[in-house]
């Protein structure tokens, strides 16, 4: 086995199951520490700002990642989009989105690092992942010139090779043959951004599964009873 | 009519002294760790003055509470959609300086200092980041016994339409202590304002907690407190609040600062209210009918109708006669002494205050105030503080409802004195404000004499009832088998169960008279 197929062949599921597993297994045992942890006590200008570009940057990025790259290639085409449009709207969305992103991401870590107090009240795990979302978001960034050459030479092919290896690891199907032709910019990015998913359950970023989209339908005013019949 | 009962209480503002030691017991038993050393559950404010965090009862700045928007509630910090919109960033939400930066001091230096001219001294340095303060510029409490400026001191919005700039004359100043607390609300904007349901209001009691393990640190509930008492724990990144004293109350104690309270000003009781109707109570159009609406949406425990419905709502007997005792009904529904603070923000608040009287025995004694007719009493028009004033903290502006209050308060006073000084009874002046003769001696007894067993009249949470078995409980509390928090649900767990109950082992834990204690002795 060598290391592109240990990368792209088994690195995936580790990720993967790591990211599943640990998250139920965070949420079971131990969800006092399932939190947004909010610096916001200490600092509000700056966060304002970060924050709100940043969150907005990293969820249009997810989102569009998920539907650019799971979507099976036959679905485009009977939709009517060329590989050509989905070419250019990748490119242009990943581009904008991106760089919201990016410059929320810096002015958090800027006041990450060097606002005293939230720097003091900052674990390791918070200065890690931001660190390591900040390099892969930029890696991310840095594959847009590439495509862009390969859109204006009209070549859709490492596009293609990119989704259909997703859609094949998604279906316990990892090929990592299946990558030979894409550029090392986009694997490194692959890698850092698998990475960011085995992270997960050990960082805040669980508060995503958190979004709390039930506020808008539950009633305003919570009553609980403490006594509670259980059943064991 | 759906009938609950609440834990509540009543301030008598007329004798706090403004000791602290109310805040000082609450903070030694519920908030001396890190992450919450600037949250005060319990604090006592020196009035005017901006209060703790600053400036908290301005909701123009704050947007806490509720307001009406087309006769219905609605949080002010805007609908369900803007809530969330906010979650990125709370903009209504304060900052540490808007309460203060926790600080300690180098202690250690004055211990290991050598020999010196001078004496070493311990300097200030921050429990957030650790770092040396050069000058502590606020701190709980900063305008004890009105210190600082006038100009930061009038920013107080409880002078809203008055002339303020009279009252910073020193020949007109006025002063007032408020304790204040979690009004564990009837219709709280904490529970209401939270995203993922982490904070709830408990039926048997009306008690209002975070549920630590929900919480997701959203802190919508922070901004949303028009009363500002609940705290963002920096270290766990939850939000934590007054409890109550829960583990006490339900076994029938007061709350600690309640208990510890020198003054005796505080009263712990139980309240009826119709759950049915807190909506439409609340939503009273006109802010000064809302102390009126509050009164509205209590229940006499007397009623043989409330009766009836108390009982088919499952309320216990106990409790019943603890709210036909209760101070707190005599205080804010019989005498009509003690007020809700600042019912505009329509949260319907839990504790109430009695207006403190504010009499100058010097200007008094040179002839300078005008007296009531025993020659000894003043009149209330000329006591210190501003009726005004009072009525923009209690009754949203209202005055006639403190106006009898504070009359109601003096008649007392003229009544015992004409009682002990002359060996007359003055009825004269009871029936000037609505009182009769058992109504003022009741006043007495509970509001002067104020005796532990009258202020506190708490029924426990009748644990023994919802118990199916008391052995299987036993054990349970103290050390745990590993992690005790949570699971996903109580049906279910991702690892085996812990077996915690101890109820199947009972015969391992029968007293053995051969049994020998661990120091080796015989017991």
């Amino acid at each position: 086995m060598n290391l592109t197929n240990l990368i792209f062949g088994i690195y995936p599921y580790i990720a993967l199951t790591t990211f599943l597993v640990g998250s139920v297994i965070r949420f079971d045992r131990e969800q006092y520490t399932w939190k947004a942890d909010s610096s916001q006590l200490f600092e509000k200008e700056q966060l304002q700002k970060g924050s709100i570009l940043f969150h907005i940057g990293v969820l249009a990025l997810f989102m569009g990642h998920f539907a650019g790259l799971v979507t099976p290639h036959s679905w485009f085409l009977s939709l009517g989009v060329s590989d050509m449009m989905h070419q250019v709207v990748a490119i242009s969305a990943g581009a904008a989105f991106g760089s919201l992103c990016m410059m929320g991401g810096v002015i958090l870590w800027k006041r990450r690092m060097y606002n005293s107090r939230v720097r003091a009240n900052s674990r390791f795990m918070d200065i890690f992942i931001l660190n390591w979302i900040l390099v892969t978001l930029g890696i991310g960034l840095l594959t847009i010139p590439v495509s862009i050459y390969h859109a204006f030479s009209g070549d859709a092919s490492v596009m293609i090779a990119l989704a259909e290896w997703v859609q094949g690891m998604l279906l316990l199907n990892a090929d990592a043959e299946m990558l030979a032709g894409v550029g090392f910019i986009y694997k490194l990015h692959l890698f850092l951004g698998m990475t960011v998913f085995l992270l997960f359950p050990f960082t805040r970023l669980v508060h995503v599964w958190s979004a709390p989209f039930s506020y808008v339908w539950r009633p305003y005013q919570i009553v609980r009873t403490k006594f509670v019949k259980r059943s064991r | 009519m759906k009938v609950r009962a609440n834990f509540s209480l009543v301030f008598n503002l007329d004798k706090c002294i403004g000791c602290h030691t109310c805040s000082v017991t609450c903070k030694n038993v519920w908030t001396n760790r890190k992450g919450v050393e600037y949250a005060w559950f319990n604090n006592v404010e020196s009035k005017p003055g901006v209060g703790y965090p600053k400036n908290w009862e301005d909701q123009e700045q704050w947007n806490g509470g509720w307001e009406l928007v087309k006769g219905k509630l609605q949080l002010k910090s805007g609908n369900r959609g803007t809530v969330l919109k906010n979650i990125f960033m709370n903009p209504n939400m304060p900052t540490i300086d808007d309460y203060y930066e926790p600080f300690t001091y180098d202690y250690a230096v004055l211990q290991n200092s050598p020999l010196l001219e001078a004496t070493p001294t311990a300097r200030p340095r921050s429990l957030i980041d650790g770092q040396r303060m050069e000058k502590i510029e606020w701190g709980p409490n900063w305008e004890d016994d009105l210190g600082g400026k006038f100009k930061m001191r009038g920013k107080d919005a409880n002078f809203k339409d008055m002339e303020k700039q009279v009252y910073a004359e020193f020949e007109q100043t006025f002063h007032m202590y408020l304790p204040r607390m979690c009004n564990h609300c009837v219709n709280p904007s904490c529970v209401a304002a939270c995203p993922s349901g982490s904070i709830y209001k408990r039926e048997e009691d009306g008690i209002v907690l975070v549920d630590q393990d929900k919480c997701r640190s959203w802190r919508m509930c922070i901004s949303a407190c028009p009363y500002k008492k609940m705290f963002y724990n920096w270290e766990s990144g939850k939000a934590e609040k007054c409890t109550g004293c829960y583990p006490r109350v339900e076994s029938g104690l007061p709350t600690v600062c309640s208990e510890s309270c020198v003054g005796r000003i505080r009263y712990n009781g139980v309240m009826l209210y119709d759950a049915d109707r807190i909506d439409e109570l609340a939503s009273t159009p006109d802010d000064q009918d809302l102390y009126q609406a509050q009164l509205d949406l209590f229940l006499d425990p007397n009623d043989p109708e409330v009766i009836k419905q108390a009982k088919e709502d499952g309320i216990p007997e106990s409790w019943m006669e603890a709210a036909r005792q209760s101070p707190i009904y005599k205080l804010i529904v019989d005498w009509k002494v003690a007020f809700p603070l600042h019912p505009e923000f329509r949260t319907l608040p839990m504790v109430w205050y009695v207006p403190p009287l504010s009499p100058v025995q010097s200007q008094i004694d040179q002839g300078n105030i005008e007296l009531s007719q025993d020659g000894m009493i003043p009149k209330i028009e000329s006591l210190r503080l501003p009726i005004q004033y009072l009525a923009n903290m209690l009754t949203a502006g209202k005055e006639e409802p403190i106006v009898l209050a504070l009359k109601r308060m003096i008649a007392m006073r003229s009544f015992y004195r004409s009682l002990n000084v002359d060996g007359e009874t003055n009825l004269a002046v009871l029936e000037e404000v609505g009182l009769n003769e058992d109504q003022v001696r009741d006043m007495y007894r509970y509001m002067a004499i104020a005796n532990y067993e009258d202020r506190f009249v708490i029924p426990t949470s009748h644990e023994e009832l919802h118990q199916e078995d008391f052995h299987s409980f036993q054990g349970q509390n103290g050390f745990s088998f590993g992690n005790d928090g949570c699971s996903i649900s109580p049906e279910a767990s991702l690892f085996p169960d812990k077996r915690k109950s101890t109820g199947d082992s009972l015969e391992f834990v029968r007293y053995h008279p051969a049994a020998k204690r661990s120091d080796g002795e015989k017991s």
